[in-house]
This record gives C-alpha cells, sequence and structure tokens, in this order.
C-alpha cells in the first residue's frame, strides 16, 4: 500500500491548469463546463514513518501557494472528478523527481523498488455535464487510455469510495525464458510466425532466415555455444529489427523495375538510394571540399569554419504520433537530439525544427474508429516537441504545418536537430568512429523497460487497430539532459573511443551497428539496468527505452568514465566488449542466448523487386473566377489552413535558448510573419552563422511528383539564399514520406507510388546536382497508410527537404517585410503559368466540392536561369543593397506581397502588368501563379541602379513601392484596381484562423 | 583582459543557459566559471572563492513540482550555510529565469529583514496556461537600490517561461516590497512605457508587472527576462529596422546588467 498526498492550491487562487481545461472543452468539445480546479497527487510506495511521510509531504509542496495532505485533501465543491493517472510501465516523469526529492527530504536512500508514482486531478463544478460528457473530456482531452488511466468519479460516488492508494507499479516474478521458432513449416507458418511476433518480415526473408539456420556452418557454430538448432526469440527478433524497413530501408534498396507510359520507356534501377541520392551526394563531393561524412553516421556532417563542423539530422515520428501524439512527439524531438549526439565522437546540440503534416484540426467529418480527431493529434504533438526541446535547452529555428485531410489516417511528424562538432576532439578528427576489440560496451542514460518494443518493425507496417500499446515511449528530456552534459564533458576528458545512440532496436541496433567497426561483440544482458523486473532477454536486447547511448570504452578508461557517471547521476553500466570474433554473441549470465554472423546479420536479406509504372494522372482544373477584385480572394487565402499564421502555437516553443539567434522563426515590426529561412550563431563570438530553411509541398505530388521534389528542394534553396546565404554552402537533407507503393492485395496501386517516388528520386538527382546542393543525411518512412474501420487513408507522397546554408556575417542577413516607406519593389524571376496544385486551384476545388480538381501545370524548375538569379541575389546581399527579401511559395506573389506588408506595417503599390512573365499570363495566373526560383525584394531608390546592374541580363523588375499609407493596391492589365485592402484586413485574416487553437 | 572579478555559475540537473551566461559576464570583463552542482556540493567552500554567483535560466528538473522547487530544495540544504555567508560577504547573486524561480522558491528573494532561507512569494503559471517565447518590453525602476539595473531606463529582452507569474496572496508583504525598492523591473506597455498587467506585454500576469525583483540591499537580484539572450545587437528582433534608421546600438542591451554588476564589484 502506497501513501497518498494531494496537493491543491488555495482556495482562491487562480487555477491557470483547470482554467485551460475548461476553456478547451467548451470551444473543442462544445460542452457545457463550469469551472475546473485541478490537484497533483503523488503516491508514495516506501516504507515511510509518519515522521517521514510529513516531511515528505512538506517537500512536496510550494507553501505560498498551495496546501496539501496524506490522504485526501478537503476537495474544492465538485460535481465530477476525474483523476488520471500512469498505466504500469509507462514513464512518469515527475514521479522520478518526486523520488528524488523525498529521497533528499528523508535524508537517507530509497530501496531500488521504492518509487512515487502521479497522477491528476480534474474537478468539474456547474455548467451542464452529463457522465457520458465527463467520460469525453477525459478520454479525448486530458488523458490517451492507451497509456494512461482514467478514473470518473460523481461527487457522490467519489465520498463514498475509499481513498485509493494503489500504485501502477509492476511487479511480474516471471522466471527468465528463451524461447526458440521452429521454422521448418511451410511459408504459411512462416508468415504466421512474421505475423504474430509483429516481425514485419516477408516470407523471402523468413525462408533465407531458415536456409541460414540450417547450414552446417550455423549448426556447428551452435552447438559449439550450446545454443539450440532453431533460432532463439532474441536471434529472429534482432535478425527482424535489424532488416526491417525502418534500419534497412528495404523499399530504397529494392531493385526497380520502371515503366514510363507516357515515352515508353523502361528501365531497371538498382536501387534508388544508391543511383539517384547517394551517386548524387558523391558526384558533387568531386566538385566541393566541404563534406565531411555523409550517409555513413547517425547524422551528416559538414565543415563550418576552420574550428567547427555542422552535423545535422531530420527524422520522422509517425506512427508513434499517432498512437499517443504527445508521447510520440516529445520522443521524437529527443530522440533526433541524439543523433547529432551519437555523429563521430559527439556533437553539441545547436538548434531543433520541427513540422507536421496534420488533417485539419477543425475536421467535421466522419473519423474511422480508433483514429484520434485531428485537433487533439496536432496539440499533443504540439505540446511533446514544445515540452522535448524546451526542457532540453535547445532552441527551435524552423517550423511548419501542412494540412490535407490524407493526413488524418497517419500524421507526419518530422523533428531535425543541428549540432555542432569540434573539428578536432582531444586533437584528432571529431567525425571518427573507431572500436578496437577488447573496448568495453558501455550503456548510459536511463533504464530498459518494456516501452517501444518492437518500434522499428511497428512503424514499417501501416497503423491497425491493434498496433502495439508498448510501442509507445515517453520521452524524458532531463535525463537525457544530464546524460548529454555528462557525455560532452566526457567526450573531451577522452573517456570514450566512439559512441552511438539507442534508438529504433535498441542495444541490438546500437550494439550490432557498433560491432561492424571491431568485427563482433559480446554482451550480457543481465548487466543491463532495468527499471523493473520481468523483462526478458530478447526484450532487454530490443527496448526502445529512451535516453540511452552505447559507447565502446577503453578497459583503461572504464573507471573513470564509471566514476565520473556516477558523480553526475547518469546511469552506466558496462555489458561486455568488442570483439573481432565475426559475430555478435548476446547471454544472459552464464548461458549463451543469441549468437548471429554479422554478415549474415547486416547482408543476409534477399532484396525486394518493384515494379514501377507511370502514367501522369489526368486532374481537372477548378472553374475559374469571373474577372472582378480579388481582395476577398487574397484574405480567403492568407486565412486558408496552409499559409494562415501559425504563431499561437509557436510561441509555446523557446526559440532564443543559447542567445544565439539572429533571424528568427516570425519577424517584422510586430514579430508577426513567419521567416523565409532563420539565421544563428554557432557560437558566442562568432558572427559567421547558419541558415536554415526547408521546402515541402505534397500538393504538386498529385499532379507529378518530378515537379514536387524538384520545387522543395528549390524552395529550400531560395530561401536560404532570400535571407543571404551563401549559394555555394547549402546542404540538404531528404525526408520521404510515402504511401505503401508496394503492389499487393491491398495495395493495387502500388506500381503507381512506386512510380512516383521513382520520379521524385530522379529529381533530386537531377536538381541536387545541378545546384550542387548535396544531400547530406536523409530518411525515409515508408508505410504511411491506415486501414481502420474498413477504410484505407493514405497521405500524399510528401518530402520535407531541409537545407543548411552558410552566411559569413550575420549582420548581413536579410529579411522579408517592407522596411521603409519609399523603398522600391522587384519582383525577380519569371512567373509562369503554373497554377496545378496552387493554393489558390485548391482553394477553388475545395469551393466547387471537388478539392481534388487543382490540376494544370505544377511549378516546373529552369535550372541555369534559377542559378544565375541565386548568384546575383548573394551579390546583391553581400553589397547590403536589400532592404528586404522574400520569396514566394504558398498563394504565389499575392501572399507574397501581402505578408511582405503585414510584416513591415506598411503598404505597397503594384502594378502587376510589370511583373516578367513567360507567355501572356492573365492576372490570376501572374497572382497565383506558385512558379519557383522568384523573389520580391525592396531596396531604396538610391540603390536601385545597382540593383539593376547586379541583376542585368535576368528578369528583375520594379513593380512598385513601399508606401506610408496602410494599404496593399495591386492593379492588374489595363491600369484595372484587382486587390485594395488594408493592412489592418491583411493582418486579421493571417492570423485568426489558428489564433487559440 | 584578465579580470580579478570571479564569478560562479551553477550548473546541472536541467539547467541550460550556462554559455551564454558565461559569454555574458566574461564580456563585461568578469572571468566566469561554471562548476557543476554535483562538484559544488563535494565542497561548498567553493563558494568563497568567487564574488558573484549566477543561478541561471533553464529547466531544472523539468519544472517538475512546478519549476525551480526541486532544485531549491537541494541547494538549501546543501549550500544554505555558505550562500548564507556569501550574502552576509557583500557579494553578488543573480537569477535568470529558472534561476530567479529557483531564488524566490528558496527565500533569497524579496530577502526583507535579512531573512533570506524561507519562501515568502512564489511564481506560478502563467495566466495565459502556457509557455510564451516573446521580447518583453521592459522599464527598469530608477528608485531601486538594485545594483544591475543602475541607469537601465527601457528595453525589452526576450522572456521565455511557462511558469513567471510573480505571486503573493500577502497585499501587505507586496507593499513592503514596494517601498524599499524591491522591484527594479517590470513588464511595461510599449506605448506609454507604464507597467501593464495586460497580455502580451505581460506575459504571465505578474502582480504589479513585476519582471524582477532584488532584495533590500540590491546585491541580490533575480528576473525573468534573459538579459543574457541579448548580448549581440543582431539578437534583437528588429535590428534591421535599427540598422536601416541608424540606431543599431554596439552592443546587446542586455549586457548593461552585467557591466553595471562588474563595475560595483571592482568599486567595492
Amino acid at each position: 500500500m502506497a501513501h497518498r498526498i494531494e496537493i491543491g492550491l488555495k482556495r482562491g487562487i487562480k487555477d491557470a491548469r483547470g482554467r485551460a481545461v475548461a476553456a478547451r472543452a467548451r470551444r473543442f468539445l462544445r460542452l457545457n463546463v463550469g469551472t475546473c480546479r485541478t490537484r497533483d497527487v503523488y503516491k508514495l510506495d516506501a516504507a515511510l514513518s509518519p515522521d517521514e511521510l510529513e516531511l515528505a509531504r512538506k517537500a512536496f509542496t510550494d507553501p505560498v501557494t498551495s496546501r496539501s495532505a496524506v490522504g485526501r485533501l478537503a476537495p474544492p465543491v465538485f460535481d465530477w472528478m476525474v483523476e488520471v493517472g500512469f498505466k504500469p510501465g509507462v514513464t512518469d516523469n515527475v514521479g522520478a523527481t518526486a523520488r528524488v526529492v523525498a529521497r533528499d527530504a528523508l535524508d537517507r536512500p530509497l530501496q531500488p523498488d521504492e518509487a512515487v508514482y502521479t497522477s491528476i486531478q480534474y474537478f468539474f463544478h456547474g455548467g451542464k455535464l452529463s457522465r457520458g460528457d465527463v467520460d469525453h473530456i477525459a478520454g479525448d482531452l486530458l488523458a490517451n487510455p492507451l497509456i494512461q488511466t482514467i478514473n470518473i468519479f460523481s461527487y457522490g460516488e467519489w465520498a463514498k469510495s475509499s481513498v485509493d492508494e494503489t500504485v501502477p507499479a509492476i511487479r511480474e516474478k516471471t522466471d527468465i525464458r528463451v524461447g526458440t521458432y521452429d521454422l521448418g513449416g511451410g511459408d504459411e507458418d512462416l508468415m504466421r510466425i512474421s505475423r504474430e511476433g509483429i516481425l514485419s518480415l516477408s516470407v523471402e526473408e523468413m525462408r533465407a532466415i531458415r536456409d541460414f539456420f540450417a547450414s552446417d556452418e550455423a549448426r556447428r557454430a551452435r552447438t559449439a555455444l550450446g545454443l539450440p538448432e532453431n533460432p532463439t526469440d532474441v536471434e529472429l527478433e534482432c535478425i527482424a529489427q535489424t532488416g526491417s524497413e525502418h534500419c534497412k530501408h528495404k523499399i530504397f534498396a529494392a531493385l526497380v523495375h520502371y515503366v514510363d507510359e507516357e515515352t515508353g520507356r523502361e528501365e531497371w534501377i538498382d536501387s534508388l538510394f544508391k543511383t539517384c541520392i547517394r551517386d548524387a551526394t558523391a558526384k558533387i563531393g568531386k566538385e566541393i571540399d566541404w563534406l565531411v561524412s555523409v550517409f555513413s553516421d547517425n547524422a551528416g556532417v559538414i565543415r563550418f569554419n576552420e574550428r567547427y563542423n555542422l552535423v545535422y539530422k531530420v527524422e520522422t515520428h509517425n506512427s508513434p504520433s499517432a498512437l499517443d501524439p504527445y508521447g510520440g512527439a516529445i520522443t521524437g524531438i529527443v530522440g533526433v537530439n541524439r543523433d547529432p549526439m551519437g555523429t563521430g565522437m559527439g556533437g553539441e546540440l545547436l538548434a531543433n525544427v520541427w513540422g507536421y503534416c496534420l488533417g485539419s484540426p477543425f475536421y467535421d467529418g466522419n473519423l474511422p474508429e480508433g483514429l484520434m480527431h485531428p485537433r487533439r493529434i496536432r496539440d499533443g504533438v504540439h505540446q511533446g516537441v514544445i515540452d522535448g526541446g524546451n526542457q532540453s535547452g535547445i532552441p527551435w529555428t524552423r517550423g511548419f504545418e501542412r494540412f490535407d485531410e490524407r493526413y488524418i489516417g497517419k500524421p507526419l511528424v518530422y523533428c531535425g536537430t543541428v549540432g555542432l562538432l569540434p573539428r578536432l576532439v582531444t586533437g584528432r578528427p571529431s567525425e571518427r568512429k573507431e572500436i578496437m576489440p577488447g573496448d568495453v560496451i558501455v550503456m548510459c542514460g536511463g533504464r530498459i523497460g518494456k516501452d517501444g518494443i518492437h518500434g522499428a518493425t511497428f512503424s514499417s507496417e501501416e497503423l491497425r487497430g491493434e498496433s502495439p500499446a508498448q510501442a509507445v515511449q515517453i520521452g524524458d528530456p532531463i535525463t537525457q539532459r544530464n546524460m548529454y552534459e555528462f557525455l560532452i564533458e566526457a567526450r573531451d576528458l577522452g573517456l570514450y573511443r566512439a559512441l552511438t545512440d539507442n534508438g529504433a532496436g535498441g542495444l541490438s541496433s546500437s550494439v550490432g551497428e557498433m560491432s561492424r567497426e571491431s568485427g563482433g561483440a559480446d554482451i550480457d544482458l543481465a548487466k543491463a539496468p532495468l527499471k523493473y523486473e520481468g523483462l526478458q532477454p530478447w526484450e532487454i536486447f530490443l527496448s526502445e527505452a529512451q535516453e540511452r547511448m552505447s559507447l565502446a570504452v577503453q578497459p583503461e578508461k572504464l573507471e573513470t568514465f564509471l566514476a565520473l557517471a556516477a558523480r553526475r547521476e547518469v546511469e552506466a553500466a558496462a555489458l561486455g566488449t568488442f570483439t573481432a570474433s565475426g559475430a555478435l554473441t548476446v547471454r544472459y549470465g552464464e548461458r549463451v542466448v543469441a549468437h548471429l554472423d554479422l554478415k549474415f546479420l547486416h547482408e543476409g536479406c534477399p532484396r525486394m523487386t518493384i515494379e514501377a509504372h507511370w502514367k501522369p494522372p489526368r486532374i481537372a482544373p477548378p472553374k475559374m473566377p469571373r474577372k472582378g477584385s480579388r481582395s476577398r480572394t487574397l484574405l480567403k487565402l492568407l486565412a486558408s489552413l496552409n499559409v494562415c499564421s501559425k504563431e499561437f502555437k509557436s510561441r509555446q516553443y523557446d526559440g532564443e535558448v543559447k542567445g544565439l539567434s539572429v533571424v528568427k522563426p516570425f519577424v517584422g515590426v510586430y514579430s508577426d510573419v513567419p521567416s523565409d529561412a532563420t539565421v544563428m550563431m554557432v557560437k558566442h563570438g562568432c558572427r559567421e552563422g547558419i541558415v536554415l530553411a526547408e521546402g515541402i509541398n505534397p500538393f504538386y505530388s498529385d499532379i507529378d511528383t518530378y515537379d514536387m521534389m524538384a520545387s522543395v528542394i528549390d524552395e529550400a534553396v531560395r530561401r536560404v539564399v532570400s535571407a543571404g546565404g551563401r549559394l555555394d554552402r547549402i546542404a540538404g537533407l531528404d525526408n520521404f514520406c510515402w504511401p505503401d507503393p508496394v503492389l499487393s492485395e491491398k495495395t493495387p496501386d502500388g506500381p503507381y507510388k512506386m512510380a512516383q517516388l521513382v520520379r521524385a528520386n530522379k529529381a533530386l538527382y537531377d536538381v541536387t546536382t545541378a545546384y550542387r546542393v548535396p544531400a547530406i543525411s536523409g530518411k525515409d518512412s515508408m508505410k504511411n497508410d491506415s486501414v481502420r474501420g474498413g477504410r484505407k487513408i493514405s497521405i500524399p507522397p510528401t518530402v520535407l527537404f531541409s537545407a543548411i546554408g552558410k552566411i559569413d556575417d550575420i549582420g548581413r542577413a536579410v529579411t522579408m517585410y517592407y522596411k521603409k516607406p519609399g523603398d522600391l519593389i522587384y519582383v525577380i524571376g519569371v512567373t509562369n503559368n503554373e497554377t496545378g496544385g496552387s493554393e489558390f486551384f485548391r482553394m477553388l476545388a475545395r469551393d466547387e466540392g471537388n478539392p481534388m480538381s487543382c490540376g494544370g501545370r505544377a511549378p516546373s524548375l529552369d535550372i541555369p536561369s534559377a542559378l544565375a538569379l541565386y548568384r546575383a541575389m548573394n551579390a546583391a546581399t553581400e553589397r547590403e543593397i536589400l532592404h528586404s527579401s522574400h520569396t514566394p511559395t504558398l498563394g504565389g506573389l499575392s501572399a507574397a506581397f501581402a505578408l511582405s506588408a503585414i510584416g513591415g506595417d506598411l503598404g505597397a503599390d503594384i502594378d502587376l502588368a510589370l511583373v516578367g512573365c513567360e507567355g501572356n499570363l492573365s492576372d490570376d495566373e501572374k497572382l497565383f501563379s506558385e512558379s519557383n526560383s522568384r523573389f520580391v525584394v525592396t531596396c531604396d531608390p538610391k540603390n536601385a541602379p545597382l540593383l539593376e546592374e547586379i541583376f542585368r541580363g535576368l528578369c528583375a523588375v520594379r513593380v512598385g513601392m513601399v508606401t506610408e499609407e496602410r494599404r496593399v493596391r495591386v492593379a492588374g492589365a489595363g491600369g484595372r484596381e484587382l486587390i485594395n485592402v488594408e493592412i489592418d484586413a491583411l493582418r486579421r485574416a493571417f492570423k485568426g484562423t489558428l489564433y487559440g487553437v | 583582459m584578465a579580470s580579478n572579478v570571479s564569478v560562479l555559475i551553477i550548473t546541472g540537473y536541467g539547467l541550460n543557459c550556462e554559455a551564454e551566461s558565461s559569454a555574458a559576464w566574461e564580456m563585461a570583463g568578469a572571468r566566469a566559471e561554471r562548476v557543476h552542482f554535483s562538484d559544488l556540493v563535494g565542497r561548498p567552500a567553493r563558494l568563497g572563492d568567487y564574488a558573484a554567483l549566477m543561478f541561471i535560466g533553464g529547466f531544472s528538473y523539468g519544472d517538475h513540482m512546478t519549476s525551480g522547487h526541486v532544485f531549491a530544495l537541494r541547494v538549501r540544504r546543501r549550500l544554505g550555510a555558505e550562500l548564507e555567508k556569501f550574502i552576509k560577504a557583500g557579494k553578488l547573486i543573480l537569477g535568470v529565469c529558472n534561476g530567479f524561480q529557483i531564488m524566490v522558491k528558496l527565500g533569497l528573494l524579496p530577502g526583507l529583514d535579512g531573512e533570506y532561507f524561507t519562501q515568502k512569494l512564489s511564481i506560478m503559471q502563467n495566466d495565459c496556461g502556457t509557455f510564451q517565447n516573446r521580447w518583453a518590453p521592459l522599464r527598469f525602476e530608477p528608485s531601486s537600490p538594485c545594483v544591475f539595473t543602475k541607469g537601465l531606463g527601457h528595453f525589452s529582452l526576450p522572456v521565455r517561461h511557462g511558469e513567471g507569474k510573480v505571486f503573493t496572496p500577502d497585499r501587505k508583504l507586496l507593499e513592503r516590497m514596494e517601498a524599499l525598492g524591491c522591484v527594479p523591473c517590470r513588464y511595461a506597455d510599449p506605448s506609454t512605457g507604464e507597467a501593464t498587467r495586460e497580455f502580451p506585454w505581460n506575459p504571465n500576469g505578474a502582480l504589479n508587472a513585476i519582471a524582477g525583483l532584488c532584495d533590500p540591499t540590491g546585491r541580490v537580484f533575480g528576473l525573468m527576462p534573459h538579459p543574457e539572450s541579448y548580448l549581440y545587437p543582431e539578437n534583437h528582433p528588429q535590428w534591421e529596422l535599427q540598422k536601416i534608421r541608424g540606431e543599431l546600438p554596439k552592443e546587446g542591451s542586455g549586457l548593461l546588467l552585467f557591466r553595471n554588476a562588474v563595475e560595483h564589484l571592482r568599486k567595492y
């Protein structure tokens, strides 16, 4: 039985947490809620004397604002009370801190199984709530039943109930068992084993595994170690996760048969990754000298200056975020932090980026059973990344949201981190990754629990009703922060030889990967620190419990390493040694439980062959509106979900910690319009900076993924250039999120989706090599489908292309808002009739009731012209003549003119007839076409000759002037007034949609 | 420049502003030394080596059980006696954001009647219910004895916190603090320059628009906004406008607080 302590605010003190709950229930669940007050509950599962319990209660309570009691604290007046706690095994971060406080207050150590568990009480009073309403609030606002417990009481029920002193402790005392799998059956048996074990292995892979274990060599080795003939659960699980789509990228590695029905051409592609991505970077690598390490480590590494290298990685965490948005997302951001941390000798964490593709938070259609409402997913995902980033002390620099109904089945949650590596660590190149036989395998950070088991294999599957709850993890940023500081300290003291993070697949993956450096490893799972007993060896090996790194420590440094860890209160344990045996040997105490040949483990699975058939889709265009004013169209466009301001949520992320920010995510007189790119310093006192931007546009994918890919790369690059970044120092990251593209019964259109993947990759090769913008790291997530409630929802093919650039002097950075009345406005770059998939067309199509009827030409790319423009832009920013520069994206020139005006709180007078375009374009096409490679810039009239000189021979046309009068005026053909709107109206439209949501 | 003013910066357990805080003191001419809390606990007497001490910003213990609460408990227990000596010796203590929260929960602020280790005030969740990161216009009160804010006038600093509402149910305490000049820094409405309780200018709803507090000696000072995040002119959200108008300062205004402190220490 545990000791219960309840803590609540004193009477009359405003409860901001409770008010927020009441407000959200009213607004989003449309319930008649009166007041809500909250309480924190701590259950101390420890042997305490009454005096000790009193010490703990006092230590837990803020004496100024709160009161508390052991057992029950007299409640506020209430009709309903909801208490939300955690299910057994779910990370309880506050509970862990409370344990530290209890230990300090008692001034004595606690037993390993003595712990503190927390829950929160919500007291509702007034309004009009039925039990069903309270159920709704509890399940859809306060808690996720997958990981949390919910107890609902009416006042009468609560008064009669006994005080709850139960705790969600895991006290299984199961025996250690190592199972074996009999692979002797036919294909059906093999597939049953794969399916039931959530192994996600294909029949070909299962056969290859069977054949390997049946070989004479394998049998001999196994007999000698006392292992059974059949693979153990540890072995099969390890093979499955190592070979999972998540880890091995089978689709990108496959042999592809590509048929282009448009041209009649047919070709065989030997791995899209190798031929389109790696080869492109290799080709660029021969022409530039700043690539340091690409595609080989946890993150890409490039040179920044004489002293530092940069490390950058972006990941997705889609499946976990679909199940538990908060836990999935916090794990996503804290998890991707460990990539730069685990790159080379260990990078310092500099900045975070995030981006989400979601269903509309205002969605009011039917949701398939078991899917969460997109608003709820959005709230949870934001809060997860907010908490993860803020608590880690890493500023966010970029963030975006895209909305489309097809993300209702599976949200896309991108999280990325930039790191900084001194070029030399302990006197040697920091990108090194070497491990010697005899080095000690050390795991440090958090403990292992059942959390996140099967994460890697699970994310390689579509989302089903029975997707496993243990795939959910909750990140613990503070444990990780402690580990991170300790590791940087240990790095600079030379206390380890190599490190990598424990992400998907846990130890099986990290130690499996590291053992390739030395040629083998011998690990004892019984030595791993556990959160609780009852874990089987295979669970210990595969657990994705967070905040852990694996290291190779020189034997002579081990003692010092462990002592420093202990002093910093960071968990660390030696689990075995790296060897040169050619195998990964896993023990549990004395007993060998797995022995895997490294060559088979990493290369033993057969490759897939995938069909890809391209046939251009026929998509009707929407009906064009009649001629007339476009003022209202512009307001509607600015208010549309994909264009509108995302500032409300963004303000909840810390973007200033470290004190290095220069161009922030939001800029302008009132800091309320998004910047094209952000600029930050990397170290105090160093005026060279990094420039970060991204391109993403899933809407063009419906027309042609080639154009989509070309456009997103161009968008990322031109954003960097717009802010003043050097064209010759931009690197990119590619993150592919696709629906399953492999032909099967459930995916009859697989060959088309695969062809879309091929075309995106071809564009990636063509554009990155031409721009000399190498992709230095990337990731793919290939099963973004949901088949709940008998309805299949697949995401549109989505690529996030993230760019990292360099600016030589941060004082020359340029932002996108108008600065001064009288400045001249130029449109740089050619406008084409490219409205297919545009924000304008999609708005028209939605209004018609046929949201997919947005066909037309998607933006294409004229590479030589784009490069010439970008070089000229670099020259213009170097001469410091641009007062503002903004690159049009969604909504084309219309949105660009408006956003620069809102940002500057200044007006603009623009003559659209002057805009440089290809052919005869209508006013609508000029206003709303989303053609690539364009900028809207302003400069002081005295600098106009110089600007025109710099852009001589290129398309750079003066179209108007910044005005004192706070009004945007655009004249069209024949001088007809197209747009005439006040800044305040533009700002209201832009900021209203998601304010408070 | 070699400096005889040395400043202790305590790190660990989720505090995270060590780099910019060190940079701030060093740019102001002091020598900053970062020491992990666990090393300090091993040898509390080390405190005596320093002329000033800074509790930096961050998320000690994840803000669990309310911000600063847990770190304050540990500091009181492990360093209380040495801290008392430190204050009595006339040395300076600065706390920013989480550091300020820690100081208030410890009782270092407002530190009336020489009582530094009993919590009198609290810092609560923002009225808006969420973390907020924005630049807040501030007014520094010329009548305060605060060593750090002498002669500062008006300027903006970034705030980034979820719990910044300075609160007490005790009106008398608040009146005494005001009378003693313990409120050197308030959130201000940029159009009037006057203190405000209106969001977003007052990001958290703090009583009397309190953004920072000092003890009656003016040597112990903490604030929610981050002066160490405005060391360079280009940190300012509208630095380009300032540049175009010829109003770009030579250095970030946040540095002025550290310069004041170092100047004070050099004199005394």
